[in-house]
């Protein structure tokens, strides 16, 4: 294989990406419509990675994270930027030539350029979940995390899927040679409908967010929201629908806490002592969903 | 003679495994194949970043034939048990002989052929393999640390046939992900692997690629006018991270020498991974008390390819991102200069130390206390002292230290110096946390050693409170690490304490505080009641830390050549100032090893060993002898203990060990001549008595120096 003639933008990097995986058979989704802090989070990856079934599919996804905000001032932080996410699950047995396939699909040369597999052994707690896998390193700079899923939500994985996660930004600034993330050329520049940059699209975004994070919530709002949210998983749990618990609507509101748990963190609203049992009790309530949504896998299968 | 190649070919192996893993996989091979009586001309096995390779050389082709004489039943005994014996071994009738009127047959068992054995032998090591953390993969159940690709394993040119979770091994392995033309070649031995290999881009022994970084490194400096800064634990790390490495010198931006040298090198190790440039001639790269240092304003990155542009872009890529993690570095600094050491301090509170030994801020508090004590020990300001160890754990909640942990204390000593405080003060910051293993440097300045010696003792001393002892191989709180360091410091800064006095007052800040946490927390749940803080009788803990310290000594003057049994015997006399007990080890070496010493160590055996025989009898005579002019001997000996007991005291009073040493080698000779001519156990119960008073003078002179019954030899 050799690489292809680089994207002329941001959003053309995303069609790639795009093209390639959506070639290759999987499904392209939009992004969940839930404030989540990774692709990851999405229910076709934390869900979908669990139970029998074979899935792929790859899409792009929102994330924030609100203690990263700085009001658009710091080139390379933002509290909401878009990973590129991919799941194939049970995973090839050649999915890392798949996952390099990708990397010259949008441009780079990997006979001019230094790729290395870096080990990296992912945890994420909220959701109990680990895997172990590699930072993909292109030149010295990380570019994707790669992960064979162990487990999630507390369960065993299996078949084990393969999760690929891209981080757009940064991978767009080292293939556009951009330092300051809001230069990035966000559609292309020649458009006869005129170019926009990155920060055209997202720099307010940034700034009236980053304020809202660290000023504008009102923690006891916030906390309230979060209990309400963390008494719904369980009802929502024990409801049926053809005898089938609601699963997925539960774990709508496992993400929607997890979120205010990230806004509250951003606030300096939680102390370090506390941090820990907020994480346990997501991570319990996810825990939940995990086993009704293998359950349900299981009759079904 | 048949050679043995096996390949177990995987995605990434992490770097920090290759090493264990050749080890184990050559283990497993030699002790699997020797079980099999399969002797073997040699054996080797290799790491890298995509595969473990084992070469076995001159292994037979099959197992020997045994042959074994099997005792059958007696001449004459009925048909059944002959039949049950033929049937059993498979022999014959005509096969057997016959001696002293039983049956003999010979069995003999074919060899197996070695490539059978191999085939279970490879199954069990991949199943059976101790990786650190092993996952699995697709469908599969086989664990490995990634993804397993591929087997190769040919035995005297030829596959051997064997399938592990559906991985069926062959001949073929593969090449460079990204140089190599073809991907995957085919090998019948280790020649044809390891050339095939090299042909297509991969160099298999680790310590050949370690030599082609350096080599590679240290040139593309020197052309530059400039040097390497060495790191063999990075270098072990990026020769497991590339199967071609390549070094590329790449540029820095000047502008961030400003930063402090260690500042730029911690990045660069630790989170890219490059090895630091410095300016020939200098090595003032990292212990530079002065922010300029003198490293270069470049990189060197060890790639994986060779890039068809002599890796211009590589070099320009990772230029990038070095620039922005020291951007970071440097924002850091700007923001933690903005602080100041007090809003640090305030943190410290929030900081749990051990939840059973309170906050950072709680043990600065007993650190404080303990710096102030030793100073003036060491010849330090106690007022000082206590100021640099109030300040010493306040770059814990600085921004670059929660970035670079392993900058503790180095990044207090650099902001203290920028918010002008005493350099004395500054320095103490910086190097209380040394020394941090065998090869780190002790500190010196009397600031420095008080407070990094009450770093230490306060970690140990707080942790045996708590009873959170090492126990085995398990040292979760590095105490052996703590204890040895003290040891260090004791020794080099010749600090004079009496450690068991020492450690009971600061057993006793670390009980007060627990308690007073205690009492808060019974009293803010409402408890009204609180009983008041019990005293430890004796000195049990002490005396067990000081024997932990003891053992610690022992190693790290075992580990200077000297005896391990020694310090036992001068331990066993109840000393607690370790430089006192270094002294008199050395006297006491040096006694032992001339013939004086020898000679001696006999007759005090010889005299130990009658009082202790005699005291099984009952007890010894008490009060002191008296001096007879028969035997002479007798005599001589008695005028040689009172003319040396005097100045032997007076030696072991002015702590002068050698002068010690010179008055017991002067009963060297009365001892032996009284052994000599003198029976001790005369008729006359008095003779017997008053030999025997003499003897117990001689043990208990000899007894003030060291304990010469744990002497050995």
């Amino acid at each position: 294989m050799t690489a292809a003639a680089k994207p002329l933008s941001f959003q053309a990097l995303i069609m790639r990406l795009n093209q390639y995986w959506g070639d290759l058979g999987c499904v392209i989704l939009q992004p969940h419509d839930e404030q989540v802090g990774a692709g990851t989070l999405h229910p076709a990856t934390v869900l979908r990675a669990l139970g029998p079934k074979s899935w792929n599919a790859a899409y792009v996804q929102p994330s924030r994270r609100p203690g990263d905000g700085r009001y658009g001032e710091n080139p390379n932080r933002l509290q909401h930027y878009y990973q590129y996410q991919v799941i194939l699950k049970p995973n090839p047995a050649n999915m890392q030539d798949l996952y390099l396939g990708s990397l010259e699909a949008i441009g780079l040369d990997l006979k001019l350029h230094d790729i290395r597999f870096v080990e990296d052994d992912w945890e994420n707690p909220t959701v109990g979940a680990w895997g172990l896998g590699w930072e993909v390193w292109c030149d010295g700079m990380e570019v994707s995390q790669y992960t064979y899923f162990q487990q999630v939500g507390g369960l065993d994985v299996f078949p084990v899927a393969g999760e690929l996660t891209y981080g757009l930004e940064r991978l767009a600034m080292y293939v556009f040679g951009v330092d300051n993330v809001y230069d990035l050329p966000f559609n292309d520049p020649d458009s006869p409908l005129g170019a926009r940059s990155y920060g055209d699209v997202f720099l307010e975004n940034e700034r009236q967010h980053s304020e809202a994070n660290f000023h504008g919530y009102d923690v006891e709002v916030l906390k309230r929201q979060f209990e309400d949210m963390e008494r719904q998983v369980p009802l929502m749990l024990a409801r049926n629908y053809q005898n089938k618990a609601l699963v997925l609507p539960a774990y709508d509101m496992v993400l929607k806490a997890s979120h205010l748990f990230n806004l509250m963190n951003a606030r300096g609203a939680i102390a370090v002592a506390e941090r820990a049992s907020y994480i346990g009790r997501i991570r319990d309530l996810c825990k939940l969903c995990a086993q009704a949504w293998v359950d349900q896998q299981e009759d079904a299968a | 003679m048949p050679q043995l190649l096996l390949e177990l070919f995987s995605e990434e192996i992490p770097a920090r495994m290759q090493g264990n893993a050749a080890r184990d996989l050559e283990r497993m091979a030699r002790d699997g194949l020797a079980k099999a009586g399969l002797i073997s001309e040699g054996l080797k096995a290799f790491a890298g970043p995509r595969r473990l390779t084992l070469v076995v050389e001159g292994l037979p082709i099959a197992q020997p034939d045994v042959s074994e004489e099997v005792k059958g039943p007696r001449v004459g005994a009925p048909d059944q048990a002959m039949d049950g014996f033929l049937r059993k071994t498979g022999l014959t009738r005509e096969a057997l002989v016959e001696r002293d009127g039983v049956f003999f047959g010979q069995i003999h068992k074919t060899g197996r052929p070695t490539a059978e054995i191999i085939a279970e032998l490879v199954e069990q090591i991949v199943r059976g393999f101790a990786w650190p953390k092993s996952m699995t993969w697709g469908t599969g159940k086989l664990r490995w640390v990634r993804p397993l690709q591929r087997i190769l394993c040919v035995f005297n040119r030829e596959i051997v046939p064997l399938e592990i979770d559906g991985i069926v091994a062959g001949d073929l392995s593969e090449g460079h992900r990204f140089m190599a033309e073809t991907r995957v070649f085919r090998a019948r031995d280790f020649t044809e692997y390891e050339d095939a290999l090299r042909g297509h881009f991969v160099i298999l022994d680790v310590e050949e690629r370690k030599q082609r970084i350096l080599e590679g490194a240290r040139t593309l400096c020197f052309a530059r006018g400039l040097e390497l800064v060495e790191d063999e634990g990075l270098l072990d790390e990026v020769a497991g991270l590339a199967e071609w490495p390549t070094p590329i010198l790449g540029d820095m931006d000047p502008a961030f020498l400003d930063l402090p040298p260690e500042v730029i090198r911690t990045s660069m190790r630790t989170h890219q991974k490059y090895f630091a440039v410095r300016t020939p001639g200098t090595d003032n790269v990292g212990t530079s008390a002065d922010k300029t240092g003198t490293l270069a304003p470049h990189f060197l990155v060890v790639a994986n390819i060779e890039a068809p542009d002599g890796g211009k872009a590589i070099a320009l890529g990772n230029a990038k991102v070095l620039s922005s993690r020291l951007s970071d570095a440097r924002f850091f600094w700007s923001e933690d200069i903005k602080d100041g050491f007090e809003p640090w301090l305030k943190k410290l509170n929030g900081v749990t130390f051990h939840a059973k030994l309170g906050t950072m801020a709680e043990r600065v508090e007993r650190i404080v206390a303990l710096a102030r004590e030793i100073a003036p020990l060491v010849g330090a300001d106690p007022d000082k002292a206590a100021e640099a160890a109030r300040l010493a754990k306040a770059d814990l909640t600085s921004q670059m230290v929660g970035e670079f942990p392993e900058l503790q204390g180095v990044m207090g000593g650099y902001y203290a110096r920028e918010f002008g405080l005493d350099p004395e003060i500054a320095d103490a910051i910086r190097d209380h946390y040394r020394p941090q293993g065998p090869g780190d440097a002790v500190p010196t300045a009397p600031l420095s050693v008080a407070v990094a010696l009450a770093d230490k003792l306060d970690t140990l001393v707080g942790f045996w409170a708590i009873n959170e002892k090492p126990t085995g191989s398990k040292d979760p709180y590095a105490l052996r690490r703590a204890a040895l360091g003290g040891i260090r410091i004791e020794q080099d800064a010749n600090v004079r304490v009496e450690l068991v006095a020492l450690f009971e007052r600061h057993f006793d800040r670390v009980d007060e505080q627990i308690f007073q946490a205690e009492l808060a927390r019974k009293q803010a749940a409402g408890g009204a009641f609180v009983l008041g803080r019990g005293k430890s009788g004796g000195t049990v803990r002490e005396r067990e830390l000081l024997a932990f310290f003891a053992d610690r000594l022992k190693i790290a003057l075992k580990d200077q050549g000297k005896r391990g049994d020694l310090v036992d015997a001068v331990f066993a006399l109840g000393d607690d100032d370790l430089v006192r007990i270094v002294t008199r080890v050395d006297a006491l070496s040096a006694f032992l090893a001339s013939e004086d010493g020898t000679n001696l160590l006999q007759g005090y055996k010889r005299a130990s060993n009658i009082l202790k025989a005699e005291e099984k009898k009952g007890d010894l005579p008490t009060g002191a002898p008296a001096r007879v002019a028969e035997p002479a001997e007798e005599g001589a000996l008695y005028d040689a203990l009172a003319a040396n007991t005097p100045k032997l005291d007076a030696a072991l009073a002015a702590e002068d060990f050698t002068g010690a040493m010179t008055a017991l080698a002067a009963l060297r000779g009365p001892v032996d001549a009284f052994f000599d001519k003198v029976l001790v156990n005369s008729e006359v119960a008095a003779e017997r008595d008053n030999r025997l008073r003499l003897l117990q003078q001689v043990r208990d002179a000899m007894g003030r120096v060291a304990d010469f019954s744990m002497v050995t030899g």
